[in-house]
């Protein structure tokens, strides 16, 4: 693994994911800073999306022909970080098995696989991160998105940072490990039951008395947001890495534009 | 060609094996040989008197009661407390357990009838084969010693286990019952019983007494 | 019931339990205790998890070895007194267990709870066949007596409450005094323990499942807190266990291994109340237990699954723990899933068991948040193998037009990078204007799945990359 030395700093690959690239690039630029503040050199290559719609959908041919595009993108880096624990995982826990039997794409995806990690997890389990300067204040609870929490173990690291800014205290939902109802295209083919689930997140959220909703995937947090939007609930939702890069100009999830301005 | 070859043919099929090679074939043996533990609970490792002590804890935490006497001889007097306690007619069913046979229940006013249950005896009582600790399970070996009915039939079950028959896992019970029965023999039923019968199939509710006995009661004998 | 499947209605079975406030009311009951239960009993054992492994190991070495296991627990069967009947099809299963039962003259069976029973239809067998099959574990006697399927592979009446319990005991019990207190989940106990009681004493042949078959020695276990099994096998003159090929397990030492991580994942408790180690039939000198000792296998399917994609499957212990866990099966119950097994077992076992052109809604309703796998005893990649029946279906043709036009579209976008940057870029800054005011909207015209519960919120504006690519050339976008 490559030092951080002055030498030579962290080259790290931002895989945006899609939903933050058209969606809310402010969760983008959150990351871009959290990773400059500790030291890293971030670029974004040209990219689209991981390929996991695909995937999940069983379309692996397609799978594989957008997962071997972002490998291209991406190898060239010492990191690829994403602000998302479900693309980061489509990437460290899925590639090496789509392409278990390619002899000339198995290696690649592993090496990639490897280096490969959730945003906060990175700063914390990577670049051993203790604590980030950020200026929010509020009450917030962590949603445990199912990917990070189980394919990638991001559990304790947000917490970890989070507790450390001044302005702000967590307080923690019942059922916080339990699925929002998101599941991507699940959301929509299932929305029934989709609405279902959500609705039991949303009412731990308002039982947990925070004013902010925090988690690390946007998928989760646009569910999480327009289902206590549509309920009237005045829970603002955030992706975690705008809350620990501070500074926040962009509303809240969902929030029209003006209000913030 | 027959269900038994069709099926075997199948599994052999997607496995691409014949069922001959000599590798495999060997493996099973062994294994069936050697009967390897796998994974030891540490729990079931303490000293007699550990041991004896968790599964009793264990036993208690299944819901069964349990009274520990020093000697075989006092077992019909604690059995007969144990049903007065309970307002209980001082009515027992059993085997013909040798260890059983031995205990002085003439000293007691105990009426004592025989052999299985029909289902209308309040009260039995079996001689347990062993007690594993890790969980508080008695393990009973069916017979005519012990009848299996009298586990299950009637409201109240009393079994009466020697501490020195306590393992503390359930390998170890193995062990003592391959020594018992011969590697391969096995008594008709082997019972693992632990706690009394319950059931929470109306709204997860739990409530005793399901279809067994309400109350199971464990006399350990220390001596 | 189980011959028709209403799976392919999933959706519908959905709605309809979605909006049941009775049955919503009673799937809190899974979601809280199962899940509670099961965390603290495997916190007090600090083997859990190399268990679970060890479980794991066994299983997959017996599927490797499966047909030399399984001449070796016949063999072991044969040499203690029982016999062995093996069936390739559910139909070969009922006649096999039809063919004892009329030999012996039966008029009354009971019935310890078995999923194999239900997968193949055999009390309706039993019934056609002018005999009475009586369901004894008390979950399953209550929905036999209301002509319904098991919600939940464990907890089979778990979609009800005491309520409906006891009007189906009014129904059914005539002799029942109307002006009985049966208002208490005791007292509907105590009544059932009563009725059932008569039939344990009067039934001509008792049949129960298996949780494990052991090769070593021929010997079946089940597993119960009721001891409903060990009154059904015990008391008939003729004890049938119906078992699925993949329940062999080479020693007793095997077994235990597994044991211990089957009831606290299943319910939570430390060790079952009653596991019961069944060799043969009565031996000299008994004075009770059966005289005859018969085990149908079943195959149906499974020595098919060995060698593919969904082996892994075969190592399911059917402890629950998976929908316990699921939360697709708390919104929906067991019965939407449409046939014998629910939850995310039932959602990649069904498929292989009714084919995927019925079953293939189910792998498909899952959101993959991985919570079964990370609960399964025996840990199957279930989300996984989920995920292959979806690529099954794919390649078959067999998913929605619009999905698939919808998925390729999008696919043709994603692999060209340049032209995605060009058309998201257009669309979102025209979606962004049109959500400015609001920061949401409450329909769209192409999701309306969405739509129809939450708000959409509305893009920020200008993509991330050329937000970024502005940036780096030095000006804003």
């Amino acid at each position: 693994m490559p030092e951080n030395s002055a030498a030579r700093p962290i080259r790290v690959g931002l895989f945006v994911t899609c939903l933050v690239d058209l969606m809310r690039p402010s969760v983008g630029f959150a990351a871009v800073k959290l990773l400059e503040d500790a030291g890293c050199k971030v670029e974004v290559p040209e990219q689209t999306c991981c390929g996991q719609p695909a995937f999940n959908s069983g379309d692996r041919t397609a799978a594989r022909d957008i997962a071997e595009k972002t490998i291209a993108a991406f190898e060239r880096f010492d990191y690829v970080v994403a602000p998302s624990g479900s693309c980061a995982g489509q990437i460290r826990k899925h590639y090496p098995e789509l392409f278990h039997d390619d002899p000339n794409l198995a290696p690649r995806a592993a090496k990639l696989a490897e280096k490969t990690h959730e945003l906060v997890s990175f700063l914390v389990d990577v670049l051993g991160v203790t604590s980030v300067s950020s200026d929010f204040t509020g009450e917030v609870t962590y949603h445990d998105s199912c990917s990070g929490l189980r394919e990638l173990g991001v559990k304790s690291q947000p917490r970890l940072l989070l507790s450390g800014i001044p302005g702000v205290k967590l307080v923690e939902m019942n059922e916080n490990e339990v699925c929002c109802g998101f599941g991507g295209t699940f959301a929509v083919k299932y929305g029934d039951i989709s609405d279902s689930i959500v609705s039991k997140k949303t009412e731990n959220v308002t039982k947990s008395g925070a004013t902010t909703l925090l988690a690390g995937d946007l998928g989760c947090l646009m569910n999480m947001a327009g289902k206590l939007q549509r309920e009237g609930k005045t829970v603002e939702v955030r992706h975690v890495a705008e809350v620990l890069a501070g500074g926040i100009d962009a509303p809240p999830i969902g929030a029209p534009a003006e209000a913030a301005e | 060609m027959s269900a038994r070859a069709d099926i075997l043919s199948n599994i052999r099929r997607s496995m691409g094996v014949n069922g001959s090679e000599r590798p495999r074939v060997a493996t099973v043996e062994e294994r069936l040989e050697r009967a390897p533990r796998g994974v030891v609970v540490e729990r079931g490792r303490g000293s007699k008197e550990e041991r004896l002590a968790l599964f009793v804890a264990q036993a208690k935490g299944a819901l069964a009661t349990v009274v520990e006497v020093e000697s075989r001889a006092e077992v019909p007097a604690a059995i007969a407390a144990y049903l007065r306690e309970n307002n209980l007619p001082a009515r027992i069913r059993r085997g013909d357990d040798p260890r059983l046979e031995e205990m002085p229940w003439a000293d007691t006013a105990l009426e004592i009838s025989f052999g299985k249950s029909d289902g209308k005896d309040l009260t039995a009582v079996n001689h347990a084969f062993a007690g594993v600790a890790e969980t508080g399970t008695l393990v009973m070996t069916a017979g005519h010693e012990n009848p299996t009915t009298l586990n299950f039939l009637p409201d109240y079950a009393i079994a009466v286990l020697d501490a020195k028959d306590v393992t503390g896992d359930y390998e170890d019970m193995w062990s003592k019952l391959r020594f018992a029965y011969g590697k391969g023999g096995m008594p008709r039923v082997v019972n693992w019983i632990t706690g009394p019968s319950r059931s929470a199939d109306i709204e997860q509710t739990m409530l005793l007494g399901a279809h067994g006995p309400r109350s199971l009661h464990v006399v350990i004998v220390k001596g | 019931m189980t011959a028709h499947p209403t799976s392919p209605r999933f959706k519908d079975n959905a709605r309809q339990a979605l909006d049941d406030a009775q049955l919503q009311k009673a799937l809190g009951n899974v979601r809280v205790n199962f899940i509670e239960r099961r965390a603290a009993v495997a916190a007090k054992l600090p083997e859990f998890e190399e268990l679970r492994d060890s479980a794991r190991d066994i299983k997959d070495h017996v599927l490797a070895h499966l047909d030399l296991y399984l001449e070796r627990y016949e063999e072991a069967v044969t040499r203690s007194g029982g016999q062995v009947h093996w069936a390739r099809t559910a139909a070969e299963a009922r006649e096999a267990v039809l063919a004892i039962c009329r030999r012996v003259g039966a008029k009354t069976v009971t019935k310890g709870k078995s999923m194999i029973s239900e997968e193949i239809a055999l009390n309706d067998a039993i019934e056609a066949a002018g005999m009475k099959a009586v369901e004894t574990d008390l979950g399953e006697y209550i929905i036999q007596l209301r002509h319904e399927a098991p919600s939940h592979i464990i907890a089979p009446a778990v979609h009800l409450n005491a309520t409906q319990v006891e009007s189906d005991f009014r129904k059914h019990h005539t002799h029942l005094d109307p002006a009985r207190d049966l208002s208490q989940p005791t007292q509907l106990l105590t009544e059932a323990r009563t009725i059932l009681r008569e039939k344990f004493l009067a039934a001509d042949v008792g049949i129960t499942g298996a949780n494990f078959l052991i090769a070593e020695t021929g010997t079946s276990i089940i597993v119960t807190n009721e001891g409903n099994g060990d009154l059904t096998q015990t008391l008939p003159k003729v004890h049938i266990v119906i078992a699925s090929i993949e329940k062999v397990v080479p020693t007793l030492e095997d077994a235990s291994q597994i044991l211990r991580v089957l009831a606290r994942s299943a319910t939570g408790q430390e060790m079952s109340v009653y596991t019961t180690f069944s060799t043969g039939p009565r031996r000299p000198g008994d004075v009770d237990g059966p005289e005859e000792y018969h085990v149908v296998l079943l195959d149906n399917g499974r020595s098919a699954m060995l060698g593919t994609e969904f082996q892994d499957m075969l190592r399911c212990i059917r402890c629950g723990a998976c929908m316990n866990h699921c939360p697709v099966y708390h919104a929906v119950g067991g019965h939407a899933y449409g046939w014998v097994y629910p939850g995310p077992m039932g959602a990649v076992l069904t498929p292989t068991l009714i084919g995927v052109d019925k079953g293939g809604h189910l792998p498909n309703a899952s959101t993959f948040c991985g919570r079964c796998e990370s609960v399964c005893p025996v840990r199957i990649p279930l989300p996984k193998l989920m995920r292959h029946w979806r690529e099954r279906e794919f390649e078959r043709h067999l998913s929605p037009a619009t999905v698939r036009w919808g998925l390729g579209f999008w696919a043709f976008f994603a692999k060209r990078p340049k032209l995605y940057r060009l058309a998201t870029g257009l669309a979102m800054r025209a979606l962004a204007r049109l959500g400015r005011t609001k920061g949401r909207f409450a329909s769209l015209p192409f999701a309306s799945g969405w739509t129809d519960h939450r708000d959409f919120p509305a893009p920020q504006g200008a993509t991330f990359q050329d937000q970024w690519k502005a940036r780096r050339n030095g000006r804003t976008a």
